[in-house]
């Protein structure tokens, strides 16, 4: 059973006249079928540690292991999905999709066999012979989720990737990700600003701070996902008692570190 | 995307405007539609207009000319011009006859052209990715490039004679710089997300150049293909200078020796029409291998 393990990880970044604190120590230990949401307002280091885990970003010091084996840079056994979908406009939705095992040398046929059953997971397979740039902004966003999940990768790490989506695609997106994650049963690491989307996706969440970005809570459990995957009713499960005080919870721990530091 | 820093002649047509926004139809047809009242500045089609003002300078050619106010030794009228084009189309002036001018002129300009587009954007992607290879190229080149051909012409005359050779390394030249410089700024239009996600998909550097980087380049290379081609029609005359028998640039050169201000203006605009319709190709080209240019 693939784990994800953060141990001591710390980033400083260079600035005038010295070192930044980005983050400060972080531990977390991530299964398989988690579904991590880290939360928290800008400048936390959510993600400079999702930069860290996917490679992008070498830590100052403390390691990330991936099943056990150090990760020293990006691989495929990480799909990333971005803010920005940073597709390919040049190529149509399949190919983007298929880009990855492309690159990996994975024969024609079947990396579009793999591309279109990635689309049929976010309910794109019709599309799979149109332009990106066609495509409405959550539409792009699926098809950055199907091309993350197309080389088959151990973690999922999604940096705010509903952030450019309006209010009402924002939550269809949200219920086709977790369709496609109950389905492919991966670790996810979710990056948002957003409480609400954090409670209903994750099945963890960790609330980072500030100045050095540093875990300041963590909610093991969180059980609405769970919830909505078993009655499909959104916003049954958003309308909760229980989801309505963990939120009021959480958003109160988020401003009163707010407040502290204004 | 970055802008490319040169003086050129072309205007980018931007194909996003900010008060529009995009509806997918059920046929799949994108469609933008106005959501304000105001209007972006320059605004709607100008085509109509420019019909308007060409016949209009016509007009006033032809009434300035026929009403005598203008001798016809500093403007003939449109249909003495017009009599020389046939002339020289049918083979009946005294020269020889068009199309033998137009092909060497096209041989020229094109294989200059040619010539460029597989030295230049080579150079090109290679000072956009390499330190090295920016600093070993970008003095000759920013040296070159705001030279007038005319003034590096002796010297070339006298380093490579007066056949075929000089007259094309001087449309070469005068290609070449704009179409480098747009390469390489089309190194840079690739996001950082881009060029992550591609890594993230286990690419090797250079698969990341070759699927991400260089076709996220091609709306950039391609307008340098535009530029360059215009700056070749632009220095065809004074390649032409040197010893050459045929070429649209040689016969108007000739006219002018013999105060024959007719042929000159039929062929400054052949030239310039055949320069238009070139680029008009360009732009169809343009539009259909980046037809994403500007939409993402």
């Amino acid at each position: 059973m693939p784990t994800l393990d953060i141990r001591d990880l710390e980033v400083h970044y260079a600035v005038k006249g010295g070192t930044l604190q980005a983050l400060a120590p972080v531990n977390l230990t991530m299964h398989d079928g988690d579904f991590v949401v880290a939360l928290g307002a800008s400048g936390c280091g959510k993600s400079t540690l999702l930069n860290c885990i996917a490679g992008f970003l070498p830590p100052t010091s403390g390691e990330i292991l991936l099943d056990g084996a150090p990760v020293t840079g990006p691989g495929a056994d990480r799909g990333v999905v971005f803010q920005k979908h940073a597709l390919m406009p040049w190529l149509n939705v399949r190919d983007n999709v298929a880009l990855g095992l492309r690159l990996s040398g994975v024969s024609k046929e079947r990396r579009s066999a793999i591309a279109e059953a990635k689309l049929a997971l976010v309910g794109l397979e019709k599309y799979a012979d149109r332009a990106v740039y066609e495509l409405s902004g959550g539409m792009q966003q699926r098809v950055g989720i199907a091309r993350a999940l197309a080389s088959d990768p151990a973690v999922l790490l999604m940096d705010e990737p509903m952030g450019a989506l309006d209010a009402f695609t924002r939550e269809t997106v949200q219920e086709i990700l977790l369709r496609a994650w109950d389905a492919a049963q991966k670790m996810v690491f979710f990056i948002t600003h957003s409480v609400e989307e954090a409670l209903f996706l994750g099945t963890r969440l960790i609330v980072m701070s500030p100045s050095p970005g540093r875990i300041s809570h963590v909610y093991d459990d969180v059980p609405f996902s769970r919830q909505f995957l078993a009655h499909g009713d959104a916003r049954k499960v958003k309308s909760e008692p229980e989801f309505i005080r963990m939120r009021e919870e959480v958003l109160a721990i988020i401003h009163q570190r707010e407040a502290a530091h204004a | 995307m970055p802008d490319i820093a040169i003086g050129a002649p072309v205007t980018v047509p931007t194909t996003v405007s900010p008060a529009t926004t995009k509806k997918t139809t059920k046929a799949g047809k994108v469609v933008r539609q106005k959501t304000s009242k105001f209007k972006v500045p320059g605004e709607g089609s100008s085509a109509g207009i420019s019909v308007i003002t060409v016949a209009v300078l016509i007009g006033v050619w032809f009434a300035v000319t026929n009403l005598g106010l203008v001798k016809p030794l500093f403007l003939p009228t449109p249909q003495a011009v017009f009599q020389q084009f046939y002339e020289y189309l049918t083979g009946q002036a005294n020269d020889k006859p068009l199309w033998q001018h137009f092909l060497a002129s096209m041989f020229r300009v094109f294989s200059a052209f040619l010539l460029a587009c597989v030295t230049a954007i080579p150079i090109g992607i290679a000072m956009g990715m390499s330190r090295v290879m920016r600093g070993i190229f970008d003095p000759p080149l920013e040296f070159y490039r705001p030279l007038p051909p005319l003034a590096y012409l002796p010297l070339i005359i006298i380093w490579f004679g007066i056949d075929e050779l000089p007259k094309v390394l001087l449309i070469f030249l005068s290609c070449f710089a704009p179409l480098a410089l747009a390469a390489r700024a089309g190194m840079r239009s690739a996001s950082q997300e881009q060029i992550n996600a591609a890594y993230s998909m286990g690419a090797s550097y250079m698969q990341v150049v070759r699927h991400v980087i260089l076709p996220s380049a091609m709306p950039n290379i391609l307008i340098g293909m535009r530029i360059a081609i215009g700056f070749g029609w632009t220095t065809l005359v004074a390649a032409e200078m040197v010893a050459a028998n045929l070429g649209l640039g040689q016969m108007v050169l000739n006219a002018s020796n013999f105060l024959r201000t007719d042929i000159v203006i039929m062929g400054i605009i052949v030239i310039g029409v055949v320069a238009y319709l070139f680029d008009l190709l360009m732009r169809w080209v343009e539009g259909r291998v980046v037809p994403w240019k500007g939409r993402m």
